[in-house]
C-alpha cells in the first residue's frame, strides 16, 4: 500500500517539474512549485515507515513553508512588480520541455549505475531530475523571479534525498535546514522586489552592467 | 563555555537590531567581538578534544578556522564602529545586526561536529552577509547581491546534497551515528565507498562554489568589487575559510576511509585550474577591488592544491588557510582606505597614493608583499611548504605551474599597487591634499599584518602542535 502511494507521489513530483518548466504564466508556475512542496510533506510521511511526533512535525512545517508561506510570498512579490509571465526565455519552451526529457533520460541513467542501497529505485532518478530541471529553469529564463522559483525546484530535489535515502538525519537539523531555505527565498524576494523598483523590469538580463571590461 | 561563541554574537545581534543609539551600536559590537577572542584565546591553552557524541566541540581544525575568524572579526569590527561614524549607510542597524549573527554563524561552523550542522552555520554566514553587500542600495550593489545569492545558494544546495549521500554512505554501519565527525572518521572503513565518492564530489562543487574556485568563482569579483571593503574583508578573510573548513571536513572523511587516490586528482585539478584563472584576469586587470577577488581565487586554488598534493602540503594548506585569512582581512581593509579617498576602485584613477594616504599606503605595500609569498612573511612559509609537497610527492610538474602562475600573479599584482601608490597625480595642487587618517583605520589592518609577520618568523609550539595534528587527519604530516 505504502510502496504504491510512493510510486504515485514520485510520479506527481516529475509531473510538477515540467508543468513548471513549460508554463509561462507565473501564477501558475507557483502554484505548481507549491503543489510540488505539499507532495514533498505527504511523501516524507509516507517514506519515513513509522510515524513519529517529530515526523509529522516536519512534514507539517515542509507543507507550510513550501506549499504555503513562500509561494504567497513570492504571489505577493508579481502582485507589487505587476508581472504576469516569463516573456523569452533564453530556451523556448517545447525545447525547455525536450531539455527536461533528456534529463529524465540522465537521471535514469546515473541513478542505474548508484549502489543499489536504496529502498526504493523510483527515489534517486526522480530527485535528480528534479534537481535537474530546476538548475534548467535557473539558468534559462531570464526574469529573477522564475529563478527563484528554479531554486526552489533544486532545493526541492535535494531534499527529496534528503527524506528518502538518508537514514533519520535528526530532527533538529531537519527544522534547521527548513529554515534556512526559508530564510534564503525570502532574502531572494526581497532582492527581487528592490531589482524591480530599481530598473523597472524584473528581468537580470539588465543585470549586465559588472562584467570583465 | 563553546556554545557562548554562537550564543552571545546572536543574543547580540537581536539587541543591536533594538537599540537605537548609533554609537552604542557599535561599543556593542566591538564589546561582543573582543569577547569573542578573549575566549578563543583562552581555548588555546589545553589541546582542544571533542566531546563524543556532542554537535557541538573543538578539534584542532575548528580551533584554527576559530581563531583565524575571531581575529579577522575584530578587526572588522573595529574599523566598522569608526566606519559607521563617518558613513552611515542605510538601515544601519541591520548592517551591525548582520554582522553579529555573520559572527554567530561562522563560530558555528568552526565548532561543528556534525557535518548537517556545519551546512546550517555556513547557509547561515552567507545569508547574514547578502544585506550587507548591498549596503549602498544602487544598481551595481544590487546586481552584485544577486549573482551572490543565486550562485552561493545552488554553490549551497549542491553541499547538502552531499551532506544527504553521506548519510546515505552510512546507512550500512547501523551502530553508528548520523553524521557525526567522530564517527564517520572512526568507522570510516565501513561507510559504502559509491555514496561516499558521489558525496565527496558535490561537497567539492559546493562548498567550491562559496570558497570560489574555478570554474565555479564568478560570483566572486562582482560580489567583492561592489560590497563595501570591510565586508570584503570578512567574504574573502572568513567566509572563504569557513567554507574551506567544508572541503576539509569531507577530506578527512574520505582520508579515514582510504579514498585518497579518488580525491587527491580532484583537489589537484581544482587547485591548478583556479591558479591559471586567476592569474590570466590579474594580468590587465583594472579594478583594484576586483584585482583581490581574483588573488583570492587563487589563494582558494592553493588549499585544495596542498590538500590534492598530501603530505608536507597538507600542512602547508592549514597554514595557508590562517596566512591567508588574516592578510585578505588585512588588505581588504587598507585597501578600502584608498579606495574611500580616491573615491573610485579604478586602479588607472587612483594615483600617488604614497602621499595621499601615508600609513594605509604603507600597509597596501606590505600587503601586496606578504599576499605574493615574499620573505619574510607567513605566507613564504605556507606557500613553499605546498610546493614543497609537491616535490615530495612526484609531482614537478605542479609544482612548476604553481611557481610559474604565483610568478605571474606577482607581476601583475606589483604593476597595480606601485602605479596605485607611485604614480604621480595629474594635477599637482591635489598632492596637497594629505588626509588625517583615522586611527582605527589604519589599527586594524596593521594588527592583522602584524601576526601575518609573526607567523612568517615564528609559529608558537601550541599552534605547531596544533597544525601537525590536523595536518595527519588531512592524511598528511608536518615537516
Amino acid at each position: 500500500m505504502t510502496h504504491s502511494a510512493t510510486q504515485l507521489l514520485l510520479l506527481l513530483v516529475v509531473l510538477t517539474d515540467f508543468a513548471v518548466l513549460g508554463t509561462s504564466r507565473l501564477s501558475a508556475c507557483i502554484r505548481w512549485i507549491a503543489f510540488q512542496g505539499a507532495l514533498l510533506g505527504v511523501l516524507s510521511l509516507v517514506v519515513g515507515g513509522e510515524i513519529s511526533w517529530n515526523a509529522v512535525l516536519l512534514a507539517a512545517g515542509t507543507i507550510v513553508v513550501k506549499a504555503i508561506v513562500l509561494p504567497a510570498f513570492l504571489r505577493w512579490a508579481i502582485r507589487e512588480a505587476a508581472i504576469r509571465r516569463e516573456v523569452e526565455p533564453l530556451v523556448g519552451y517545447l525545447a525547455s520541455v525536450l531539455l527536461g526529457g533528456a534529463a529524465l533520460g540522465v537521471a535514469f541513467g546515473v541513478a542505474a549505475s548508484m549502489p543499489a542501497s536504496v529502498r526504493d529505485a523510483l527515489v534517486v532518478p526522480v530527485a535528480l531530475v528534479t534537481l535537474m530541471i530546476g538548475m534548467i529553469i535557473l539558468m534559462t529564463r531570464l526574469k529573477a523571479i522564475t529563478q527563484v522559483i528554479g531554486y526552489l525546484m533544486l532545493e526541492n530535489g535535494v531534499y527529496l534525498f534528503g527524506i528518502t535515502l538518508a537514514r533519520r538525519v535528526p530532527f533538529l537539523i531537519e527544522a534547521g535546514v527548513l529554515l534556512d531555505v526559508f530564510v534564503g527565498v525570502f532574502i531572494m524576494g526581497i532582492v527581487v522586489f528592490h531589482i524591480n523598483r530599481e530598473f523597472d523590469s524584473i528581468s537580470s538580463a539588465n543585470l549586465s552592467e559588472l562584467r570583465e571590461s | 563555555m563553546d556554545a557562548l561563541l554562537i550564543a552571545v554574537p546572536i543574543v547580540g545581534a537581536v539587541l543591536a537590531y533594538l537599540t537605537r543609539a548609533n554609537g552604542w551600536r557599535s561599543a556593542m559590537l566591538i564589546a561582543i567581538a573582543a569577547f569573542h577572542s578573549a575566549v578563543v584565546v583562552s581555548l588555546w591553552r589545553r589541546a582542544p578534544t571533542p566531546i563524543d557524541g556532542s554537535w557541538i566541540g573543538l578539534d584542532d581544525l575548528g580551533l584554527i578556522v576559530l581563531s583565524v575568524t575571531s581575529a579577522v572579526f575584530l578587526s572588522v569590527a573595529v574599523y566598522a564602529a569608526a566606519y559607521l561614524r563617518s558613513n552611515v549607510p542605510r538601515g544601519g542597524r541591520v548592517f551591525v545586526s548582520c554582522l553579529l549573527v555573520f559572527l554567530g554563524a561562522t563560530s558555528l561552523v568552526a565548532l561543528s561536529q556534525h557535518i548537517a550542522l556545519l551546512w546550517v552555520g555556513l547557509e547561515g554566514t552567507t545569508l547574514s552577509l547578502a544585506p550587507l553587500i548591498y549596503s549602498r542600495h544602487d544598481r551595481r550593489s544590487l546586481e552584485a547581491v544577486w549573482k551572490y545569492l543565486v550562485l552561493s545558494s545552488v554553490g549551497i544546495a549542491l553541499a547538502l546534497l552531499a551532506v544527504f549521500l553521506l548519510a546515505a554512505a552510512q546507512a550500512s554501519d547501523t551502530g553508528a551515528r548520523t553524521l557525526l565527525l567522530t564517527d564517520l572518521t572512526a568507522r570510516a572503513t565501513r561507510l559504502d565507498a559509491g555514496w561516499l565518492r558521489a558525496a565527496y564530489v558535490f561537497a567539492l562543487a559546493g562548498f567550491g562554489t562559496k570558497m570560489g574556485l574555478a570554474p565555479l568563482h564568478t560570483w566572486k569579483p562582482d560580489t567583492y568589487g561592489e560590497a563595501p571593503s570591510l565586508v570584503g574583508g570578512l567574504l574573502a578573510g572568513t567566509l572563504t575559510t569557513c567554507a574551506f573548513l567544508g572541503v576539509a571536513r569531507f577530506t578527512q572523511i574520505a582520508t579515514a576511509a582510504g579514498l585518497e587516490p579518488f580525491v587527491r586528482p580532484l583537489l589537484i585539478a581544482a587547485g591548478v585550474l583556479s591558479l591559471v584563472i586567476a592569474a590570466a584576469f590579474i594580468i590587465g586587470q583594472s579594478d583594484v577591488k576586483r584585482m583581490l577577488a581574483y588573488s583570492s581565487v587563487e589563494h582558494m586554488g592553493l588549499l585544495v592544491l596542498g590538500l590534492g598534493v598530501g603530505g608536507v602540503g597538507a600542512y602547508g594548506s592549514v597554514l595557508h588557510m590562517i596566512n591567508n585569512g588574516l592578510i585578505k582581512g588585512a588588505l581588504f581593509l587598507a585597501v578600502g582606505n584608498l579606495v574611500l579617498a580616491a573615491g573610485t576602485a579604478v586602479a588607472a584613477d587612483m594615483r600617488g597614493m604614497r602621499m595621499a594616504r601615508p600609513a594605509s599606503a604603507f600597509l597596501v605595500l606590505a600587503g601586496l608583499f606578504a599576499i605574493t609569498g615574499s620573505p619574510p612573511f607567513g605566507l613564504f612559509v605556507s606557500e613553499f611548504s605546498i610546493i614543497d609537497g609537491a616535490l615530495q610527492q612526484d609531482h614537478p610538474w605542479i609544482a612548476g605551474i604553481t611557481v610559474v602562475m604565483l610568478t605571474l600573479i606577482f607581476v601583475g599584482l606589483a604593476r597595480m599597487i606601485i602605479g596605485i601608490l607611485y604614480a604621480p597625480t595629474l594635477e599637482p595642487h591635489e598632492e596637497a591634499a594629505r588626509g588625517r587618517e583615522r586611527p582605527s583605520f589604519v589599527i586594524a589592518p596593521a594588527f592583522l599584518t602584524a601576526i601575518v609577520l609573526m607567523f612568517g618568523l615564528y609559529i608558537p609550539p601550541s599552534l605547531q602542535a596544533a597544525l601537525a595534528r590536523a595536518a595527519v587527519t588531512l592524511g598528511g604530516h608536518s615537516p
